[in-house]
């Protein structure tokens, strides 16, 4: 983008791809192609306008930008709309500031679209940031003309449990239509009837349910769309404004978080060309009543000697929890941190377990996991940063393959993009997965109307054999990723779920290194790969660091001011080994950060664990299963009450500050500084930004990287049985995660928890489509309709956590085990 | 009187049965095709420039410069598929040309699709006909499924090696479909509203492929002009309009009817030609093309009914739809009827027709029910003006028409109408209400 500067003479040459134009009597150079609104805009010229959108395709609906233009010495017979023209060279342009035709123009138009409008501004959620208020302030007439009876409709009307519509103020310009078609790709909504009776509506049994649809209210220019958890809430002049960063998901997406009298009321998409553009997924928006849930502990609590949680002193907390840990460094403390961590607060985990606890025994995968994944993130992921592989690359990519990874559900902005890339640039995404998802649909270039349903982009594999099928991928898949040669080949995102497949992630760095793509580890949860920087991890220091690496040690404990040779060299134990060997009395104590047992490979082993451990210490927002067995139990401050930063999934930093008063709450840094004070031990992470200043001061690794793990590709189960059945799992965005809670209106847009097999699999197993089916393992069993979907043979897919269907809970089986199926 | 009429696309309608495949080859049915497909489509693109062939579907565009349009060539956008696409989507009030001959004459119509689909390179091509019009629907059909039948329509036509589909398609009762864009977007199974230009259907229509949109009258034309050449259709018409058309006469005459004559001829003759006015009662106004076409006066009995005269005297020829009403007819509630049909069929995409269209039709409603003031009769004008010229596609522009005509030539009848009224302006019922 040029930026706004009037030519100075018209001799000056025009630069190689821009045209000279004149707008309102100023000459500009403008590229070719360029629309004419945004030439104007600038040179700070706004054109009231209402359908254009900078990031949706030209509509010319609203008619609300007309200027006057002159071509080749001669005007154009009609005002012409601003924002579908482009510029051209020679071009004459007079807007409303010039142009008594365009004044004129605008004005009637403006009138116009007031005569059916209701003009209920004072009671108008969007009142007061309303573009049609606005600009009827600038265009529009001091009186109406209009004495005739307005056009009505019952109001308002849900079009989805978060969405309401209202017929009345809509000036149906179509932003939210383009929007569900052109960016999101699932146009739920559309223009129904015509004149003045057309309007937005959804399909009878079919309600606005995208993961997308709260971007429809932001970019709606008038009050037609509001938010149900929203609605009469607020005023916008009374709320006050906070730039952060989505905590929900691992995209880093710039949020804008409204708040009122020490209240999130709302939050809206920030605008960040590089990440998140201006569209932000519904849990992001609408998911932030966890800050004010009945589950929220906010004082310290200390069970007594009768055996009960009762709340506390900070002071009294903290002694309690050192003299616990202190009397337990002996027998070993394991530090389990939990994937929803700033960066800042992961490397207070990290300094923590190695400085406090001795220890390298701290993970923050707070899911199955696995050695080869470790070795994969050392190899290929830690110290990578957006310059390597970031949205935009990822959008320039020829092609995409997305291994164990469900892009909309776990990544929504990594889909976006990809849909984006896909619609725009024709990019190739393939998905090797188990069925033709929503988002494998959305991401096939033979979607649209006029072309066949049926899709190419799935490479089935039965889970298990994910890794031999990516070893034997079709020769036009690699051909795709290879990029055909030129600069910039194609991209591989992997998701966590590889972790379950063992020979998964040698198999991804194995592809990469047969065909050059360039590989992104996409994981679900905010916080995994800021920890992995951070060096939450058993086997990495902070800035990728090996831990058997004596340089690399000697390098840490010159910073840390520690004496030579006092950071323990043996690697630590993941997540599921520190939790057996607490359970078998190898560690004496555990330090959680905010980890879900349920969220884990076997929960019912995590539980046992965290009862056996001698002593617990928790470290939470809200109270969970840790909470029930903790011996310490202390608060921890959401992102709304704390300043700090996320490391998203392209290695880029997400800093954020506090949108609400900060004082009264601690984030996990400041309480883990505390403690080890009592420990007597400095970790200097009072402040996030003293943490994050030390981590910067480390800096990243200097050696070569580590080498990629080369695990041989596993064998799927086999069913013992007929009634047995491979099972596939994942997380879908909308479900029962903890921070989700309290939001009715969001969850209403949940995708139906239904148990999937292919046809030819439920005549097997004796499965009719709608009817119940149960998946059942030795641990318990999940009931729910069944809907025939292209798995492959013998597959039983569940969503991981949704409505009945917890499967880690309820089954204590994950992606690749073998179930029992029933009807 | 009669040898005003130049019977060409009309001539074969009184033969008995004159819309079977028979009745059509025996009236040298098909041989127009024999010809065409013997030359090279670029010549029979050039016989169509040469002709001076205009659409005919009201805004007479040069036909062999549209087909001229089409990319050719194996490379880039010559390289896709090429269609054609027959607007048969006859809505404009008044109109009544393509109907007739669909129903009286399909397979001229054929004809034409087969020699222009060969000329632009199409293998496909669709007749998009109006919903309504039921009977035409299958007795095209019936004809396509004749002219498979007989070869002239599938793989290898006549031995030439051409192939070419024929689709007959009914839309679903929308006037705005009738606009090439949005006709397209029906055709492709969307929502019918137009679409945004450029690209234009030349280079990206059906399918976002390379397409011609043409009228049913137009394309019929074609075999005539294969048949008799260049010179022979410029021997009827004028300069600038050669060639007949079908001039639908409806309205206050004695015979009401289809009159095909050489673009050009007067209202005078037409009248003559229907019989006069019915019962002698005397013209009061007319539309010389439908009503989007601004309305004329017993004052232009002489202005030539082509495309240059009606524009000239501030019309446009528009679909030669000749309405004709008498004396007895009151102009304001004319126009408030054909207002309620655009407020009817505005598509609802771009604000000032359909807001227009809206609040028009409540002022001229309440001027004819006698409750209309002075000051309606410039509201009216102002809002035209906010409509004319500022709506997405021509319907915008066409909606104004009959208003702002009708004020010019009969002001003083819609004036007349606020008699009853007190002369203040109606009280505004808010600031902004």
């Amino acid at each position: 983008m040029t930026l706004a500067q009037d030519a100075s003479t018209d001799t000056d040459p025009v630069p190689e791809g821009h045209v000279r134009l004149t707008i309102d009597g100023r000459v500009i150079d403008a590229p070719k192609g360029e629309l004419l609104i945004r030439t104007c805009e600038r040179l700070g010229i706004i054109v009231p306008r209402f359908c254009d959108h900078p990031l949706l395709d030209p509509a010319g609906a609203c008619r609300q930008c007309l200027v006057e233009v002159e071509m080749g010495g001669r005007p154009m017979p009609k005002p012409q709309a601003s924002c579908t023209m482009t510029v051209a060279d020679g071009m004459v342009v007079k807007t409303q500031h010039t142009s008594p035709v365009a004044e004129k123009a605008q004005a009637g138009v403006m009138e116009l679209l007031l005569i059916n409008h209701p003009l209920d501004c004072p009671i108008c959620d969007k009142g007061g940031e309303c573009p049609l208020q606005n600009q009827a302030m600038t265009s529009g007439r001091t009186d109406s003309r209009f004495t005739e009876t307005k056009r009505t409709f019952p109001k308002p009307l849900p079009i989805s449990s978060q969405v309401l519509l209202d017929r009345e103020r809509c000036v149906l310009c179509q932003r939210c239509t383009r929007f569900s078609e052109e960016i999101a790709g699932d146009p739920f909504i559309e223009l129904l009837e015509r004149g003045a009776e057309q309007q937005v509506g959804v399909a009878d049994d079919k309600p606005f349910q995208s993961y997308f649809s709260g971007n429809t209210i932001q970019i709606c220019p008038v009050g037609a769309l509001t938010s149900a958890a929203y609605r009469f809430r607020s005023r916008p002049f009374d709320l006050r404004s906070t730039p952060g960063v989505g905590e929900h998901d691992s995209g880093g997406g710039a949020i804008r978080v409204d708040t009122r009298r020490g209240t999130v009321l709302r939050r809206l998409a920030g605008n960040d060309p590089e990440v998140n553009e201006e569209w932000i997924d519904d849990r992001t928006r609408f998911a932030f009543r966890y800050l004010s849930s009945a589950g929220r502990i906010t004082r310290p609590m200390v069970r007594g000697a009768d055996g009960v949680l009762a709340e506390t002193s900070w002071t009294d907390a903290l002694a309690v929890a050192a003299q616990g840990l202190a009397a337990a460094k002996e027998g070993g403390i394991g530090v389990l941190a939990g994937g929803r961590l700033t960066v800042e607060d992961a490397y207070a985990y990290a300094k923590f377990a190695r400085v406090a606890a001795g220890t390298n025994d701290v993970d923050f995968r707070a899911r199955p996991h696995s050695a080869e994944e470790l070795d994969f993130l050392a190899g290929h992921v830690v110290g990578q940063g957006p310059e390597v592989l970031s949205y935009t690359r990822l959008e320039a990519a020829p092609a995409v393959l997305c291994v164990a990874l469900e892009p909309e559900e776990e990544a929504p902005l990594v889909f976006l993009r990809l849909h984006k890339a896909v619609r725009k640039h024709g990019q190739q995404v393939f998905h090797l997965g188990q069925w033709t998802t929503p988002a494998v649909e959305r991401t096939s270039r033979g979607t649209g109307a006029a072309s066949p349903a049926a899709k190419d982009n799935l490479i089935p594999a039965v889970p298990g054999a994910e890794a031999a099928v990516l070893a034997a991928l079709p020769s036009h898949v690699v051909d795709a990723l290879r990029g055909g040669g030129l600069g910039g080949g194609g991209v591989v995102l992997v998701g966590e779920r590889a972790a379950e497949v063992p020979g998964l992630y040698s198999a991804v760095s194995a592809l990469a290194a047969r065909t050059g793509a360039v590989v992104g580890w996409v994981p679900r949860r905010a916080g995994d790969r800021g920890a992995l920087e951070a060096g939450a991890v058993p086997t990495l220091l902070p800035g990728g660091r090996p831990v058997g690496d004596a340089r690399a040690r000697a390098e840490v404990e010159a910073l840390w001011q520690l004496p030579s040779g006092s950071l323990p060299s043996l690697p630590g134990r993941g997540t599921a080994e520190i939790l057996t060997a607490a359970a078998d009395g190898e560690l004496a104590a555990l330090v959680v950060g905010g980890v879900d047992p349920y969220d884990l490979a076997d929960p019912a082993a995590a539980i046992t664990a965290l009862r056996e451990v001698g002593f617990l210490v928790s470290l939470e927002m809200h109270t969970s299963a840790v909470t029930e067995l903790a011996d310490v139990v202390l608060p921890v401050a959401p992102d709304a009450h704390r300043a700090g930063s996320y490391v998203n999934w392209e290695g880029r930093r997400r800093p954020f500050e506090p949108a609400l008063d900060a004082s009264g709450v601690l984030p996990d840094c400041r309480v883990l500084d505390t403690l080890a004070v009592e420990m007597d031990v400095d970790l200097f992470t009072q402040t996030p930004a003293a943490a994050a200043g030390e981590l910067e001061r480390l800096g990243a690794r200097t050696g070569a990287a580590p080498a990629a793990p080369a695990v041989p590709a596993g064998e799927p189960r086999r069913p013992a049985s007929p009634g047995q059945a491979v099972l596939a799992t994942w997380r879908q965005l909308v479900d029962h995660a903890s921070l989700s809670v309290d939001e009715p209106a969001l969850a209403g847009t949940a995708r139906p928890a239904l148990v999937r097999v292919n046809a030819a699999t439920a005549e097997r197993l004796g499965l009719t489509e709608g009817a119940p089916a149960t998946v059942r393992t030795a641990r318990g069993m999940i009931t729910l309709p069944v809907a025939l979907t292209d798995l492959p043979d013998g597959v039983v897919w569940l969503p991981g956590n949704s409505g009945d269907s917890r499967v880690r809970a309820l089954l204590g089986a994950g992606h690749g085990d073998l179930v029992e199926v029933t009807a | 009187m009669t040898d005003m009429l130049t019977p060409v696309l009309t001539r074969r309608w009184q033969s008995p049965r004159s819309w079977s495949i028979d009745t059509y080859e025996q009236l040298e049915g098909y041989q127009a095709l024999r010809t065409a497909l013997t030359a090279h489509p670029d010549q029979l693109i050039q016989l169509v420039k040469d002709s001076g062939l205009r659409g005919r579907g009201g805004a007479g565009f040069p036909t062999g410069m549209k087909w001229g349009f089409i990319p050719q060539g194996p490379d880039g956008p010559g390289a896709k598929p090429k269609y054609l696409v027959i607007n048969a989507d006859e809505g404009e009030p008044g109109t009544c040309k393509d109907i007739p001959t669909m129903m009286a004459d399909p397979h001229s119509l054929i004809e034409g699709c087969i020699i222009t689909s060969f000329a632009i390179r199409a293998n496909f091509c669709a007749i998009y006909i109006r919903g309504e019009a039921l009977h035409p629907i299958r007795r095209v059909r019936h004809a396509v499924d004749e002219a498979y039948a007989k070869g002239y329509l599938g793989k290898d036509i006549l031995g030439s090696g051409f192939d070419l589909d024929i689709v007959v398609h009914a839309g679903a009762g929308a006037y705005i479909c009738g606009e090439e864009t949005a006709l397209l977007d029906s055709l492709e199974g969307r929502r019918g509203q137009p679409r945004l230009k450029p690209p234009f259907p030349a280079t990206s229509g059906l399918y976002a492929s390379p397409t011609v949109v043409n009228n049913v009258e137009t394309i019929a034309s074609v075999p005539a002009i294969v048949q008799g050449g260049s010179e022979w259709f410029r021997s009827m018409g004028t300069e600038k309009s050669p060639g007949p058309k079908i001039y639908s006469v409806s309205g206050h005459v004695e015979r009401p009817g289809q009159y095909e004559a050489p673009l050009g001829i007067t209202l005078r003759q037409l009248l003559e030609l229907a019989g006069g006015m019915k019962g002698g009662i005397p013209l009061k106004f007319w539309t010389p093309g439908g009503s989007s076409t601004p309305l004329f006066t017993a004052e232009h009995l002489d202005v030539p009914l082509d495309f240059e005269g009606a524009a000239a005297a501030g019309s446009m020829l528009g679909t030669t739809a000749v309405q004709v009403f008498n004396e007895t007819v009151s102009v304001p509630w004319a126009v408030m009827k054909w207002t309620e049909f655009y407020k009817h069929e505005s598509c609802g995409k771009c604000t000032p027709c359909r807001e227009g269209t809206y609040w028009l039709v409540q002022i001229l409603e309440r001027m004819v029910a006698g409750e209309g003031t002075p000051s309606d009769v410039e509201t009216m004008l102002d809002i035209c003006d906010n409509i004319l010229g500022r709506s997405f596609c021509a319907l915008g522009d066409g909606a104004t028409s009959p208003i702002t005509s009708a004020i010019k030539y009969f002001r003083q009848e819609f004036l007349d109408l606020c008699a009853a009224q007190p002369v203040a302006a109606p009280e505004p019922a808010g600031a902004m209400a």
